[in-house]
Formats: C-alpha cells, structure tokens, sequence
C-alpha cells in the first residue's frame, strides 16, 4: 500500500533494506522495523541479461 | 608471507567485508588482511601493496568476485586461507525479525509481501544494479532512499518521473542522508525532532546542518535527500520540489532550508520560483554561488552554519555562543601557528570525508581570492591532475568514486585517509593539515582514534625537520551519536589539533593561515 510522501514525514516508517546491511542494523538498533533482503547479483551479475529476464516475466 | 584467495561470483557489501578484514587483521601472526572486491580499481590497490603476482585468478578477478588477501606468519596466513569460507559466513549483527525462523526475502516484492506496511527501500546494491532495484521498490509502492552512485541519468530521470506518478519520491541515487519519520537514514547523526525541515542533495552538508541544528538546542523535523545530480537540468529538481511540497505541508515543519551545490539554470530558476511563492519562511544555501535577490520569505546563507543560523532565527531561537565565529580569533589563532613554521612550509592540504565540505572549503577560499586544486574543483580552481597526491595546496575529496569502488566510504574506513595523511606529513612544504571528522550512524567508532596516530607521526615529522605542522578539525555529530562529539573533540585537543565548532569556521581559518603565509612569501621577495 502506498504512503504518500506527506504521510510518511508524519509516521514512522518501516524499511526495506537492499544491500549494504549495516544500514539496516542501525535503524533496527534505533528501534525502527526494518526488513532486509537478501540480495545477490541478478543473472550472474550479467546486467544485460539481467533486463532481459525482466521483460520476458 | 602474501597471499591471495578469489572466491568467483560471491556477493558481500563492502562495509561486510570490512568489519571480515579487520576480525581476520586481529588473528596472531596475521599483519594485513583485506577482504574486497574485485574490481579494477581494488586489484590495482592490492597489486601495489605487493599482492597477487603472478596469480592468474587475482589477474582475471572482476567486480562480482570477491578478494581476500593475507600477509603474515606462514602458518597464519594458511590457516586463514583454510577456512576462508567459514570467515566469510554471513554474522554481521541479527538477522532480520530476530526471532522468525523464516529466511530473509530474496526480492523486493516478497519483502513487502512479508510487510505490507513498508514504506521506505533503502537501496546500496552496486550502481549497474540499483535502478533495477529501485524501479522493483517503486512497483512495490515504497519510497526509495538510493545510496548507490554510477546510476545513469537517464535512468535516474525515468525513475524519479515514474515515483511522480505513484506520488511517490526517490531520494538518490548518490544520496547520503536523510531523516524520515525521526529515523536517520544512511550516514545520519543523531538528532533531537524539531521544527526545522530540509531538503537538498548534500549528503554531509545535510549531517552538519543537522548537527549544528541539534547542538544550537533545536532539532529538525526532517531531512528529505535527492541525490547530487537532482538539481543539474538533466533532472530539473523532480526530488527538490516534491521534497519542497511536503515540508510545506507538514505540519511539523515551521522554517524549510534548501541546501544545495549551484544548480543548472534551468532547475535554478525553477527552485526560486518555487521557494518564492512558499507559504513558511524559507533559508536557501547554494554553496559556491554570488547571492542573487530572491523574493518572500527567503533568506540567503552562503556557508552551512550560517543556513543553520538563520533557519534558527527564522524558528524564532537563538545561536549559541559556543557556535559563534568572531574572524578576530581566527586570525590570531592563524597568526600564532604560521609564526612557528619554517620557510619552506607554505601549503595546505585538505583531506576531507565528507564532499560537501570539501566543495564549501573550496567556496570560502575561492571568496578570499585563494586558489587550491582539487579533485572536485569548484569552477574556477584548478584539477588536480592525480587524485592520489596532492600539489601546491590541495582540497581532496576522499569520498569520490575513486576513492570508493568496490571499497566502504573513508567515514567507515579510515585507511586511505590515514595513509593520504603519512603522504603529506612527509611533505616539507605542508604547512596546514584540514581534517574532518563525521559522527553519527554507520560512520566509524572511533574516526578521531583512527588518525590519531598518523596526526602524531606527521606532526613529529615536522619537528625532526625544525618546523611546525599545524593540524586543523572539525567535528561533525552530536552528544548523542554513539562516538560522543566532546569525547572526540577532547582527543583531537589533546593531540595538540584546533578544533573549530563548524567546519565553515575550520576552512575559515585556513583561508586566514594561507593569507598570511601568501604574506610571509611576499614579505621574503
């Protein structure tokens, strides 16, 4: 469900967390609900084919 | 004893990787250990260190291969070799919903499948891959705060036109900073809420803002980043004005602060328009640009202090003391240190960690008339031809691509700096050392202790030459950041650094130093 940006200054947000994981481990340390994905390069790392999987889902 | 080991296609953060090198640095009989990836620019930095010759797989490493390198007792070195995998298992800190047996989601999607409340996707995968990511977070309705840089224009133009659409902002990419919601997002200092709302692309222009915000008593209520390119006219400050649109209907915000590098025309001419017609009174700070008029309720602050000042005032409080700049001291204090040098001694060399910084030094300077070359020249000064040494006096960025491919941020990871600082503490002719030190989540635990020891050795080894080397700081953070800004500012005091309340104020008082030091080599003619 979308939360308008207005919205989003007035609540407490709750994040998703793709990559660096210290980022995530810092909010989580400051109480704030943070869900991190486990993320690894897409294709191989093959960004080209990457895309091209993309537009064949 | 050196040695190699590449695992092929193995994926870890750089910051991960770090925290492995460091625990595998601390083993008996280990004296080096870096764990990184292998892109060109860390296979250059290792070669020169002497690892990898001859090796065929260090030689063929790319960027999605991952590089440990070991140097030690024989023994040591083998015995980490041998469980090299077991060193790199996933422990940095708990796993997401401690306590939930389910494995961590793979993809966006299934996150906010998990957590249909997500608001906010923090994105810091390498920059070939983050528009696919933040366009993935977009679909899935989330905000996106992209800290990854090398992200196309064109990419990050459809990503920001699409998040429009979806009422919807991209903060980034190449965003440091931002405060949502009271969290600090990125590198964020620890700050008290408050009535003061900014926006703008600076990420450590951002923290100091928000330090010196929280240090004067007051607190922000929030701190909306847009990435450094959002203002150039390719992208025509798509994240500035909706950023501009919320705090202006926020009911939390009483003053807004916009604080930028110079924008292009077009985007320029947009933003004053915007800010003219703003319903709360509004403090713009464009660093490195004339003061032009601007309409309403807009004040114009040339330095980041003085943004914080006015957005203060404007809040109807006042600026301590303790912050305040008298130019008197300044030049004393400059006047008190050049007397101690040597002839020779005539340069100043900036090593800066945060790039905004390092762009507002170069603006103070470039008031006074005074040239320095960087690697991030404001128009109007020099390049420096290689960014890893510096000539005549120098401003370098060590935030800069260059500097962090494939390797954490020099807030995270002192190393380069510290080494960048032996370089110039071997330098006759330095006569100035500018330093600045960022607090605050995610930064180092102790980035003053981490250079503490190459300040010491440069400061000795101007001695042994019969001279002076003076070392200049400022500290950006607050009492409540885990580092504690007083205990790191005790510790610069004590080694004998001037240490200045703002780092405008620090470049403030280079700018005096090289005035005089200009005079002394005028005075010799």
């Amino acid at each position: 469900m979308t939360m308008l940006l207005g919205e989003l200054l007035q609540g407490r947000p709750v994040f998703v967390n793709i990559g660096v994981r210290a980022f995530g481990d810092s909010l989580r340390a400051a109480g704030y609900d943070v869900i991190q994905v486990d993320w690894s390069p897409p294709a191989g790392g093959d960004v080209q084919l990457a895309a091209l999987l993309d537009d064949l889902l | 004893m050196r040695k190699t080991i590449v695992k092929q296609n193995r994926y870890f953060d750089s910051v991960f990787l770090m925290l492995v090198a460091r625990r595998i640095a601390a083993q008996p009989g280990i004296r080096d250990a870096s764990a990184v990836l292998g892109t060109a620019a860390n296979r250059k930095v290792l070669a020169a260190m002497g690892y990898g010759a001859g090796d065929e797989a260090f030689a063929g490493a790319g960027p999605n291969d991952l590089v440990l390198a070991l140097e030690g007792e024989p023994a040591a070195v083998d015995a980490v070799a041998a469980e090299a995998d077991s060193w790199l298992a996933r422990g940095s800190g708990a796993p997401e919903g401690a306590g939930s047996a389910l494995p961590e989601p793979r993809t966006v999607a299934e996150a906010v499948a998990r957590r249909p409340d997500a608001s906010v996707a923090i994105i810091s995968v390498p920059g070939q891959h983050a528009a696919r990511e933040a366009r993935a977070a977009l679909r899935a309705g989330l905000h996106v705060f992209l800290f990854s840089s090398n992200v196309s224009a064109e990419d990050e133009l459809a990503l920001k036109t699409e998040a429009a659409g979806r009422g919807l902002i991209v903060m980034g990419p190449d965003c440091g900073t931002a405060f949502l919601g009271g969290a600090g997002l990125g590198f964020a200092n620890a700050v008290r809420r408050g009535p003061i709302g900014i926006v703008g692309p600076t990420g450590t222009g951002m923290q100091e803002f928000a330090s010196l915000v929280h240090q004067a008593g007051s607190g922000l209520s929030s701190g909306i980043g847009t990435g450094s390119r959002d203002l150039s006219d390719a992208i025509g400050g798509l994240s500035t004005l909706a950023g501009i649109e919320a705090l202006e209907a926020d009911p939390a915000t009483q003053v807004l602060t916009v604080l930028a590098k110079p924008p292009g025309a077009g985007a320029e001419a947009r933003l004053r328009k915007r800010l003219d017609r703003c319903a709360k009174p509004v403090v713009l700070c464009l660093l490195g640009t004339e003061d032009r008029a601007v309409g309403g309720r807009v004040r114009l602050a040339s330095t980041i202090d003085e943004a914080a000042r006015l957005a203060l005032e404007a809040a109807g409080q006042g600026w301590p003391r303790s912050l305040a700049c008298d130019p008197g001291e300044l030049r004393a204090a400059a006047v008190a240190e050049v007397g101690r040098m040597r002839p020779e001694q005539r340069h100043i060399r900036g090593l800066f960690s945060g790039g905004t910084l390092c762009y507002q030094a170069q603006a103070i300077f470039r008031r006074a008339g005074l040239a320095v070359r960087s690697n991030a020249p404001l128009p109007g000064m020099a390049e420096l031809p290689d960014p890893h040494r510096s000539l005549g006096s120098t401003f370098v960025d060590l935030g800069a691509e260059i500097f962090v491919d494939g390797r954490p941020h020099p807030m995270i990871d002192a190393t380069l700096r510290r080494k960048r600082l032996d370089q110039e503490g071997e330098d006759p002719e330095v006569a100035v050392v500018l330093l600045d030190f960022i607090l605050g989540a995610i930064a180092s635990p102790d980035p003053v202790g981490d250079l503490l020891g190459a300040a010491r050795g440069a400061q000795r080894a101007a001695r042994r030459r019969g001279g002076h080397l003076c070392l200049a700081a400022s500290v950006c953070g607050t009492d409540q950041d885990t580092q504690g800004l007083q205990t790191q500012v005790r510790a610069l005091a004590e080694a004998g650094v001037l240490v200045f309340p703002t780092a405008a104020q620090a470049a403030a008082f280079c700018q005096e130093a090289m005035l005089l030091l200009a005079e002394r080599k005028e005075a010799d003619r």
